[in-house]
C-alpha cells in the first residue's frame, strides 16, 4: 500500500500487478470439471501412505483474474510484434500467424507420440517434407529432427563425430573453437568428453589459416565453427579450413545459428562442411516464446548418417512413412519421441510462404539490411573488424567508453528509444562489442528509425553520459540489482515473504 | 539503399562467398504459397492423421483438457514473440510469469527451487544425473528399470563420454523397484539412485524407502516425474535431493511428442549446481520489486566448456502455458482432477480384470495400469482402430519379458462408454 493510502500505485492500468499468489483466496476457482460417469474413489484408500493430503500454497483464483493477471504482466515485455529486435546471432525475425494456426490442428496437435504409424501419416510427411527442405538448404545428405534446441544439436553433432571417429578405431581427445564462438560450443565439447582447444582469429576476424595449420593434429576431432563468425564475417577461406581439418582426418562443424545470411545463396554441404544444426527458431521463425521451445535439426554428409539418432522417418515399399529403429550404429536418443514436432510445422509452413524464391529474398534482405545499418553508424560507433558484413555487424563502444558509456549503457538507453537492445559484450573478441542483426523482417522505415536513435544515443554520450549511464528512464521498473539477486537468491515466493514485502 | 552503401547489385554483399561455392540455382524446396493455399495443404496433413479418437495412450504424454484460456493468453504476441528475458526492464513479464511457475513446480513437488525449464522430462532425468555427479564427485548411477525406456536411453546417450557407467536395477512383481537388488547395486561410487514415480507401468514407488536406502549409502536420490497431474493427488517426493518433471501433463499439447517442458527442482544446497536458467526476485533503484536471471555464473554463456550444462535455449513459453494451466486448477482443481483421473483408472481396472490378467496389483497407481491379454495387444488394438479408439501401449518392445502385457491409461477425457468399448474388444 502507498504512503497517501491508495492501493492503486499508478493510473497506469498495468503498474500494479502483483503476483498470482497474493490474488489468491480459498474458494476462487477459475474451472469446472464434467460430473464424474464413473464411481468415485477414496483416494486415501487406494493410495494409502501415497496419497497427499494439500497442495499447499497453490493460488486459488477466478478466470477474469487470470486472464487479467496474465494479460498484464504481459505488457510488460517487449515483443517482435511491438518493435525491432537487432539481437546479434538470435535472428529476431516477425513470427507469421498462419504458422501459429497450423499448429494448432487438431489433428497434429492431438496426436499422440505413440499413435500407430498407419494414423500417423500426416505427421510424419510434415517430418519427411521439411527433411528434404533442409538438406537442399544445407546441401547435406541426411537429417535428424531429434534435437530440442541449438545447444542440443551441436552435442548430437559432437556425438556424431565422436562415434564416426571411434568406429574408425579413434575417436581422438580434442575440438579446436575458435574464440569467437557461442559460449555453447565448448559447454557441448565437454559434455561430448572433448577438451578443448581455442583458436585465434587474425586481424581481419577471420579463422587464422595458418595457426590452424599448425594445430591441427590427429588429436583433433574436428573444429566448431559459425559461418558467417560472430562477427558477421563470412568465412572466406573456408575450403582451407576444411581441407586442413580433412587431411589429418578431422571433422568440420558448422554452428548454423548465422545460417540467415546463406539460405538460397551458398550451402554448407558444399564448402566443406561435415555435420551442421540449424535453429529452427532464428533462420526458420519459430517463435522465441521468451526462450523457448526451440528446434535444432542437425544434418550431415553420407558417412556420419549411420549414427545419427533413432528413430530416423523412412519412406517404406508401400509409399508409406514410418519410424526406423534399427540402426545399430546410432549414437542414441538425444531426446524422448522425436522432437519439438511443433516447431517442425511452423518451420515448413514459413518455408512454403517463402518459396525458393522468398528464401534467396530473405537471405539478401537480411544482408542488404545489415550494411545499410553498418554504413549509416560506422562513423558513429568503432567497427573494429572492416572486413565486409553479412547479416549482422559488430561496432565496439571504444569512442563512448571514453566518456565512461559502456556497451550495456547504450543498450539500456536504446530501450528508452523504444528498441529492444542489440546483443551486449558479444563476441568476445572484440572488448565493448554491440552485435546487431535486423533480420529481413524490418522496413526501411524502421531501420532509419534504430538508426536515428543510435545517432541520438552517440551524441548524448557526449554531452550527457549519465542520461544513458542511467538508463533505461521509460520503464515499469528501472535497472535491476542483478549483484543483490545472486548474492542472496530469492527463487520463490513464500507467505511471509509477501507480508513483509507488502509493508 | 544499394546505392547509399555504395553497391551496384545485391550480389556485391556476397562478394566473400567464393565464387564456385555460390548457388546459382533454385532451392528444391516448395513454390511460394498463399496463406489459403498453406492452410489446406496442413489442413489435408491433419486429416490423415487421427483427430477425435478416444486415447489410451499414456506412456510419457498424457492426454488431458487443456482449457481454452492457455492458448488464448500465450497467443499474446508479448509472450510468443518476445525473446530470452536478458534485458530485464522489459522482460517483466515473462520472468514473473517463470517466477510464479519456479514458485509453484516447489509446492507441488516439495522442493526448495525450480529452475526455468528444460527441453523435456528425458533431458532434464539426464542432466538430473548429471548434476548428481557433480554434487557426490562420485561417477556412477543406478537407474530403475520402470524409469521411461526412452528416457533411460537418453541418460544413456548424454553420459556415454564421461565414465559414468549407469547400473539397472530390475522390478518386483507389484512393479515396484527391487529393493533387495537395488542394495546390492548402490556401490561406493554410486552418485545416485533415479527411480520414476508413478513408473513407467503407472505404479507409485516408495520414495521414502528408496530415499533412505539410497542415503545410507551416501548417494543422491533423483526422483522423475513423467506424469505431473499426478502430483494432484499423490505424496510429493520430498525425500528426494533432486526431482526431475516432465510437465506435458499442465496443458501442453500432445503435438506429436512435443514441444514439451521439462523442470528441474533440488533442495536449496544444491542450487548451485543446478543447470538451466533461474529466475530470481531483487529490486531497482528506488527499491521496486522485480525479477532477472540469476547465478548465471553456472551457465554456459559465462563459464563456457566449464558450465553445469550447455542448454542455452529452454521451453519457456511451455513452461508459461503450464503456469497458467496450475493457476486455472490451482490448490483444489489439481486435486479434484486428479482424483478423477484415480476414479476413471480404478474403474478401468476393474473392468479389464474381468476379461484379462492385471499385472502389478499390490502397488499404488495413478492413471496407468498393466494388463496381460492372451492375445497379441496389437490385434486388440487393430480391432479398437475401427472404433476410432486409440489402445494401451504394448509393452513387448521394451520389456520382451512381459509378453502380451500393454499399458494403458485413463484420464479425465476418457468416458465410461469407450472404457467399456475397450474392455469389450480385449474379451472378444
Amino acid at each position: 500500500m502507498s504512503k497517501n493510502g491508495i492501493k492503486k500505485a499508478s493510473r497506469h492500468v498495468n503498474q500494479n500487478e502483483g503476483l498470482i499468489f497474493e490474488r489468491s483466496s480459498p474458494g476462487k476457482k477459475g474451472y469446472r470439471l464434467p460430473p464424474l460417469d464413473v464411481p468415485a474413489v477414496d483416494p486415501q484408500k487406494i493410495l494409502g501412505e501415497a496419497a497427499r493430503q494439500d497442495l499447499g500454497n497453490m493460488p486459488e483464483v477466478s478466470e477474469m483474474e487470470i486472464i487479467r493477471h496474465f494479460t498484464r504482466i504481459s505488457t510488460w515485455n517487449y515483443a517482435i510484434d511491438l518493435g525491432m529486435y537487432p539481437l546479434g546471432s538470435c535472428t529476431m525475425k516477425y513470427n507469421a500467424r498462419v504458422n501459429e494456426v497450423v499448429a494448432r490442428l487438431l489433428g497434429l496437435a492431438e496426436a499422440h507420440p505413440y499413435q500407430p504409424e498407419k494414423i500417423s501419416q500426416g505427421a510424419l510427411r510434415v517430418m519427411k517434407t521439411l527433411s528434404d527442405c533442409l538438406l537442399d538448404i544445407t546441401g547435406m545428405d541426411a537429417i535428424t529432427l531429434q534435437p530440442a534446441a541449438g545447444a542440443h544439436g551441436e552435442m548430437t553433432g559432437i556425438l556424431l563425430i565422436h562415434a564416426y571417429l571411434q568406429a574408425k578405431g579413434n575417436p581422438r581427445k580434442k575440438i579446436l573453437i575458435p574464440d569467437s564462438a557461442h559460449g555453447t560450443n565448448p559447454a557441448t565439447a565437454a559434455i561430448c568428453g572433448y577438451a578443448v582447444e581455442n583458436l585465434k582469429s587474425n586481424s581481419h576476424g577471420m579463422v587464422d589459416i595458418s595457426a590452424l595449420a599448425s594445430q591441427m593434429n590427429e588429436d583433433i576431432a574436428g573444429l566448431m565453427l559459425t559461418n558467417p563468425n560472430t562477427l558477421g564475417i563470412f568465412e572466406q577461406e573456408i575450403h582451407k579450413i576444411a581441407d586442413i581439418l580433412h587431411r589429418k582426418g578431422g571433422l568440420l562443424y558448422m554452428d548454423g545459428a548465422n545460417m540467415n545470411a546463406l539460405v538460397g545463396k551458398t550451402r554448407p554441404g558444399d564448402f566443406g562442411v561435415d555435420v551442421m544444426h540449424l535453429n529452427l527458431h532464428k533462420t526458420f521463425s519459430t517463435p522465441h516464446g521468451g526462450g523457448g521451445p526451440g528446434s535444432g535439426p542437425v544434418a550431415c554428409k553420407k558417412a556420419l548418417e549411420p549414427f545419427l539418432p533413432k528413430p530416423v522417418v523412412i519412406e517404406k515399399p508401400d509409399g508409406t512413412l514410418g519410424f526406423d529403429y534399427n540402426r545399430p550404429q546410432s549414437v542414441g536418443r538425444v531426446r524422448m519421441f522425436y522432437g519439438n514436432f511443433g516447431m517442425h510445422v511452423r518451420a515448413l509452413a514459413y518455408i512454403m510462404a517463402n518459396g525458393y524464391d522468398g528464401l534467396r529474398q530473405t537471405t539478401e534482405d537480411a544482408v542488404l539490411n545489415a550494411n545499410y545499418i553498418r554504413k549509416k553508424l560506422e562513423g558513429d560507433y568503432e567497427l573494429p573488424y572492416k572486413s565486409p558484413s553479412m547479416h549482422e555487424v559488430v561496432f565496439s563502444d571504444r569512442i563512448q567508453a571514453q566518456k565512461g558509456v559502456k556497451t550495456g549503457d547504450i543498450a539500456k538507453r536504446l530501450i528508452d528509444y523504444g528498441f529492444h537492445p542489440y546483443t551486449v559484450s558479444f563476441p568476445l573478441v572484440v572488448p565493448g562489442a554491440l552485435m546487431i542483426e535486423p533480420t529481413e523482417s524490418e522496413s526501411l522505415e524502421e531501420l532509419d528509425l534504430f538508426i536515428d536513435a543510435m545517432q541520438s544515443i552517440a551524441r548524448e554520450a557526449e554531452e550527457d553520459p549519465e542520461l544513458i549511464k542511467s538508463a533505461p528512464h521509460s520503464t515499469r521498473v528501472s535497472r535491476l540489482d542483478e549483484t543483490a539477486a545472486a548474492r542472496k537468491p530469492v527463487l520463490r515466493w513464500k507467505p511471509n515473504q509477501a507480508e513483509s514485502a507488502g509493508e | 539503399m544499394l546505392r547509399e552503401i555504395g553497391c551496384k547489385s545485391i550480389d556485391d554483399l556476397f562478394a566473400p562467398i567464393p565464387a564456385e561455392y555460390r548457388l546459382n540455382r533454385d532451392l528444391k524446396v516448395p513454390r511460394q504459397m498463399a496463406e489459403s493455399e498453406i492452410i489446406d495443404y496442413f489442413r489435408q496433413r491433419a486429416d490423415t492423421n487421427a483427430a477425435g479418437y478416444a486415447v489410451f495412450l499414456g506412456a510419457g504424454a498424457y492426454h488431458h483438457y487443456r482449457p481454452v484460456v492457455i492458448d488464448s493468453l500465450i497467443s499474446r504476441g508479448e509472450f510468443f514473440t518476445a525473446y530470452t528475458p536478458y534485458q530485464a526492464e522489459i522482460a517483466q513479464g515473462t520472468l514473473q510469469a517463470i517466477f510464479e511457475f519456479q514458485t509453484m513446480i516447489c509446492e507441488l513437488t516439495g522442493m526448495d527451487v525450480a529452475n526455468a525449464s528444460m527441453y523435456d522430462g528425458s533431458t532434464g532425468a539426464a542432466e538430473a544425473l548429471l548434476m548428481a555427479v557433480r554434487v557426490t564427485g562420485k561417477k556412477g548411477a543406478v537407474v530403475a528399470r520402470t524409469v521411461h525406456p526412452e528416457y533411460r536411453e537418453v541418460m544413456r546417450t548424454y553420459t556415454q563420454h564421461q565414465g559414468l557407467p549407469i547400473t539397472e536395477c530390475g522390478y518386483l512383481p507389484n512393479g515396484r523397484i527391487d529393493m533387495a537388488e537395488l542394495d546390492k547395486k548402490i556401490g561406493n561410487d554410486t552418485a545416485c539412485v533415479l527411480i520414476q514415480s508413478p513408473n513407467f507401468f503407472g505404479s507409485i514407488e516408495d520414495v521414502a524407502g528408496v530415499a533412505d536406502l539410497a542415503h545410507k549409502k551416501g548417494a543422491l536420490l533423483v526422483v522423475s516425474i513423467g506424469e505431473a497431474l499426478s502430483l494432484g493427488i499423490v505424496r510429493p517426493p520430498a525425500e528426494a535431493d533432486i526431482v526431475s518433471m516432465e510437465s506435458q501433463s499442465f496443458g501442453v499439447p500432445l503435438g506429436f511428442g512435443g514441444p514439451y517442458a521439462g523442470v528441474m527442482a533440488t533442495k536449496e544446497k544444491f542450487v548451485r549446481q543446478m543447470p538451466g536458467r533461474l529466475v530470481g526476485e531483487t529490486v531497482d533503484r528506488d527499491g521496486k520489486r522485480g525479477f532477472v536471471l540469476t547465478l548465471s555464473t553456472r551457465e554456459q554463456h559465462i563459464r563456457r566448456e566449464k558450465a553445469t550444462s550447455n542448454i542455452c535455449t529452454n521451453q519457456a513459453l511451455i513452461a508459461t502455458m503450464a503456469t497458467i494451466y496450475m493457476t486455472i486448477y490451482g490448490r483444489e482443481g489439481l486435486k479434484e482432477l486428479a482424483a478423477q483421473n484415480l476414479a476413471k483408472a480404478t474403474y478401468a481396472t476393474h473392468e479389464f480384470a474381468k476379461k484379462s490378467k492385471v499385472l502389478f496389483q499390490g502397488s499404488p497407481r495413478f492413471n496407468e495400469f498393466v494388463i496381460e491379454t492372451k492375445e497379441d495387444p496389437h490385434q486388440i488394438n487393430n480391432r479398437l482402430l475401427e472404433k476410432r479408439t486409440i489402445g494401451g501401449f504394448p509393452l513387448s518392445k521394451f520389456y520382451p519379458e512381459l509378453g502380451n502385457a500393454s499399458l494403458w491409461c485413463c484420464t479425465e477425457l476418457n468416458t465410461k462408454q469407450q472404457i467399456d468399448t475397450a474392455v469389450q474388444a480385449v474379451g472378444q
